[in-house]
């Protein structure tokens, strides 16, 4: 029997409400971590995970609680040690790899002191034999030159290197037991892919034991040998981790593999309805009741205990797990988007540039822009009314700039943006009339900030009716609980606040905004990525409704390829503000033809263990898009000659309708890499 | 870097010709001048003009300004019209007190402040904070000239420990002026510490919360060296231009104290030469005040961009 090395036992954290009631975020979890596994624990926000992860490593956040239970570590329980204890097991024993690395490194202190420190607590190293050492751990995570980052401050570093930094100093106190709080989530696709790598191979190398927490079932999937699956502060399933993602047998987990759209897969993953109950709601009955399809009657009001099924070595909270095994394995029903696009043009895009750099005295004087290496150079496309055409690339790849440029946010420094062939975009929003406003509505990312918490929902949605149709009392009010309706959800809602939503509600509603003026273009900017996942299905499916209703044209920017494999029509590959691929989706997907396109493709993590990404180029990140030549040559693994340095690769085209941007012959391009 | 610096300056100059014009132009389109007021009844016909004439008023504005601006430059700012002496020898000795008086309260209140700010923010919400914020929040709220007065009440008049107000020569020497200057600098430092207490306390509260501090936790670093090392090197850089304006307030005249406690400084001098009507020295007065301000401005922006390792480095990148 393999040695166990961290126990918690009936553990409840909670909170004490203003009425002074109890509030529990975890609720008496039970689970033991052994030497050498790495366990994932998947949830959506607010499931407790976090909380549970940071208890294992004796600590609870201000203003929680513990109300029961125990962490016990080494036969000592943590949540009742001394600090002064607690500080010789935390980075020595038990070390943290933080969610945020940009914000979890002291900003004052250079990346070589922070990790020094490490060492200096939890080891007896020398000075010269430390600085020995920051070099090999710098080594381990594979940094470039280590002597030099190591005298960099954070900030001087980027996302992925952070990441790696806290990877290292995490190990700097080689721990039995590494904790990480969701590692990856703020990194691009491909820098993902490889951090993920590199913990892989660390766990291998080092034998640690791992912990890793996430929402993402697709990273999850990549390291860990079991999974804890948490729902609203429980575990509800515990097993194998093959076994939990192939036959999931927790209606929540099967309905949340369902509804992830995956690369694979065209269409419209089905959603799961509701959502994550608030902390504190629960009374009595399963607290997956509401939004499960497999309940019956006794599951309202008795709730299913976690039970032990030996032959499968899983543990499920669920009364009707039985059903659940009949189902050999997930049928994934995809629903085909139907590609309403029309002949007609609305929105054209010629030469488009757009740049960043501050404009000096005599410029600004002959209200121009010089700047002969702007962030976006050169963009052509064509959208027709009616489709979804996605933007994609990483971070820096001038997806968000475009989508502001045609908002008129900012302003192009060269070419046309053209609605219906006649009137110019091309300026600045404060030159565009009130019906050029009206006509494109933005949808922000993180709908916590883009709806204003002083407003209630009536106030948001009557805004633009107000603003463009000039509508007042009763027919205001009737378009408002319209427009509620269109986007499911009640009337009763004219009176909430923001903050009394949630995420997937307050999503809603900025649809429902944007929807209230009308337009025939809509541009959004990562709409699903702040929402959690069964969440997400649930949008995309709401959106691709309403285009089918209304004929609205849909620009839509994601970091998440299989979001916009499954909603988008048309797809742009974009690397740093230069494009590289146009095409139908069905194409770029099936057949990756630019060199870039199969990096982004193939890095994408997807909730199955037997599907591992392809790490094609390396993550670096470059700064500034090169002078002259491809836009890619700085990461390419493809490159031809000198050809790629000095000139801009033509366009050429497939059979398929793909338009690419590569000096290898559109033959070659198309063969098989791998 | 020295780009930078070359900026500021040229800002700074700037924003010190702007002053001088705008005192110029306020004084000059109030009613009456210098010789009105120094003549008072007797102020009309061939005495007026005779003052005009002394006192080089007859001469259009504009001459005025740039006569006075040329030798301003050179360090000259002519003489005081009421007192009849050279401006710089009225005004030296009131540096040198506001000096002594505003470093007093520096050096005391700063300290002081730091360390209230510091415990405060450490022990948040326990008996420390609680009793020390009820106390600061009073000492913030009361006006200067009461907490002024009721010292002299206190200490001076019913204990008699101190004299109450100021009655020395302005030229008086250090060791001198020495005990008159207690109850000047508690009223001032009272107000002073009790601000930036709570400054200090909610940026020391902010980066505790903070995701690197949690971290520097984590990694089992222990609670003082945390401190010391992740949470006030951050939390202080913000306190910076804080401190500088501070100290600007203080060397600029804390006027209300000055006058309460009839303290030499350059406040009162500010209230005496405006009543007066003297121009020349209000004019000096204002450019010192205002080179005061955009020096210990522009000396705090300076020290803030070294010691944050992040603006440092993004201007170097410039």
């Amino acid at each position: 029997m393999t040695e166990i090395i961290q126990k918690v036992k009936n553990l409840s954290i909670g909170f004490k409400s203003k009425k002074g009631e109890e509030i529990l975020i975890l609720r008496n979890i039970t689970t033991n971590i052994k030497k050498g596994e790495t366990v994932g624990i998947v949830g959506e926000s607010g499931s407790g995970k976090s909380t549970l992860a940071l208890a294992m490593m004796g600590y609870v956040k201000h203003g929680l609680y513990t109300i029961g239970g125990e962490c016990e570590f080494n036969s000592s329980n943590l949540l009742k040690m001394k600090n002064r204890d607690l500080e010789k097991i935390r980075g020595r024993k038990i070390a943290m790899i933080p969610q945020n690395a940009g914000q979890a490194l002291t900003p004052n202190l250079k990346i070589g002191y922070q990790i020094d420190e490490a060492l200096q607590l939890h080891s007896d190293l020398k000075e010269e034999e430390r600085e020995q050492k920051i070099s090999e751990l710098l080594n381990k995570v594979r940094l470039p030159s280590p002597e030099t980052i190591a005298l960099r401050y954070p900030h001087e570093l980027s996302g992925g290197q952070q990441q790696r930094v806290a990877v290292a100093m995490a190990l700097a106190g080689t721990p039995d037991l590494l904790l990480l709080d969701e590692p990856t989530t703020g990194l691009d696709v491909t820098t993902q892919a490889h951090v993920l790598e590199l913990l892989n191979f660390i766990a291998k190398d080092t034998g640690t034991s791992m912990v890793y927490v996430s929402h993402d079932l697709g990273a999850i999937a990549q390291v860990s040998d079991r999974i804890i699956v948490m729902y609203s502060g429980e575990i509800v399933l515990e097993g194998p981790s093959r076994d939990i993602l192939k036959r999931p047998i927790h209606p929540y987990t099967h309905g949340l593999l369902k509804s992830i759209p995956k690369l694979s897969l065209a269409g419209l993953p089905e959603s799961m309805p509701g959502s994550q109950p608030q902390p504190g709601i629960i009374q009595g009955g399963c607290s997956f009741f509401d939004r499960c399809n497999f309940s019956e009657e006794k599951c309202k009001n008795n709730s299913p205990q976690l039970e032990y099924l030996k032959e499968l070595n899983t543990r499920v909270r669920c009364f009707n797990y039985e059903k659940l095994l009949k189902e050999s394995q997930i049928n994934q029903n995809v629903k085909k988007i139907k590609n309403n696009s029309k002949d007609k043009e609305i929105l054209n895009l010629s030469e488009v540039s757009i740049s960043y750099a501050k404009q000096k005295l005599l410029d600004q004087i002959f209200n121009r822009i010089s700047d002969d290496n702007p962030t976006v150079k050169d963009i052509n496309i064509n959208i027709k009314k009616g489709e979804t055409i996605a933007l994609v690339g990483e971070s820096g790849s001038g997806k968000s700039t475009i989508l502001k440029s045609i908002a008129g946010l900012l302003r192009t420094k060269d070419g046309f943006i053209r609605f219906e062939e006649r009137r110019n975009l091309s300026s600045d929003l404060k030159e565009r009339d009130p019906n050029d406003l009206r006509i494109i509505q933005l949808i922000f990312q993180n709908p916590d900030e883009s709806l204003n918490p002083n407003h209630t929902v009536e106030e948001i949605i009557a805004q633009p009716l107000k603003l463009y149709f000039g509508l007042k009392g009763k027919e205001l009010k009737k378009n408002i609980i319209d427009l509620l309706q269109k986007v499911r959800l009640g009337e009763f809602y004219m009176s909430r606040y923001p903050r009394q939503l949630s995420g997937g509600e307050k999503q809603r509603v900025a649809v429902a905004r944007a929807f209230a003026a009308k337009p025939d273009i809509i541009l959004c900017d990562e709409v699903t990525s702040a929402l959690d996942v069964s969440v997400q299905a649930a949008v995309l499916n709401l959106l691709q409704q309403l285009k089918e209703d209304f004929g609205t044209t849909y620009i839509f920017v994601s970091h998440d390829l299989a979001v916009v494999r499954a909603i988008s029509d048309r797809v742009a590959v974009l690397y740093q503000g230069r494009l590289c691929e146009v095409g139908p989706s069905n194409h770029v997907y099936k057949f990756p033809s630019h060199p870039y396109t199969e990096v982004l493709l193939g890095a994408v993590l997807e909730p199955d263990p037997d599907i591992k990404p392809k790490l094609v180029a390396e993550d670096i990140v470059e700064e500034r898009p090169p002078e002259k030549g491809c836009s890619f040559q700085g990461r390419c693994s493809r490159i031809v000659g000198d050809i790629c340095k000095k000139e801009i690769p033509p366009w050429q085209l497939t059979d398929s309708g793909n338009a690419i941007r590569c000096h290898i012959p559109i033959k070659e391009l198309q063969k098989e890499q791998f | 870097m020295l780009f930078l610096i070359i900026k500021r300056i040229l800002l700074g100059l700037i924003t010190l010709f702007i002053v001088s014009l705008i005192t110029f132009v306020g004084t000059e389109i109030l009613p009456g001048d210098a010789c009105t007021t120094y003549l008072e009844r007797q102020a009309f016909g061939e005495q007026l003009e005779a003052c005009y004439r002394r006192l080089g008023l007859n001469v259009p504005a504009y001459e005025r300004y740039i006569s006075w601006a040329v030798n301003a430059i050179q360090g000259d700012f002519g003489y005081s019209l009421s007192g009849e002496m050279p401006i710089k020898e009225v005004l030296g000795p009131r540096i040198k007190n506001s000096l002594v008086l505003a470093s007093a309260a520096i050096f005391i209140g700063i300290p002081i402040a730091l360390i209230l700010g510091i415990v405060t923010a450490l022990w948040r919400d326990k008996l420390p904070d609680v009793a020390i914020s009820t106390v600061t929040i009073f000492a913030m709220t009361i006006p200067e000239f009461i907490s002024a007065t009721l010292l002299i009440l206190i200490i001076a008049i019913w204990l008699e420990w101190l004299p109450g107000i100021v009655i020395v020569p302005t030229d008086v020497s250090f060791l001198e002026l020495l005990p008159n200057i207690i109850l000047p600098v508690i009223a001032i430092a009272m107000i002073m510490t009790a601000h930036m207490a709570r400054m200090v306390r909610s940026s020391v509260i902010q980066v505790m919360a903070s995701e690197y501090v949690q971290m520097a936790i984590l990694k089992g670093v222990p609670y003082w060296k945390m401190v010391f090392k992740h949470v006030l090197p951050n939390a202080l850089l913000p306190a910076i231009n804080v401190v500088a304006l501070t100290i600007a307030w203080l060397l600029g005249g804390v006027v209300v104290t000055e006058v309460v406690f009839n303290y030499p400084g350059l406040g009162r001098l500010v209230i005496e030469s405006i009543s007066n009507r003297d121009l020349p020295t209000v004019q000096a007065l204002a450019i010192i005040l205002a080179s005061i301000y955009v020096s210990i401005n522009l000396l705090a922006d300076l020290m803030t961009l070294m010691l944050n390792p992040r603006l440092k480095t993004l201007q170097i990148r410039k």
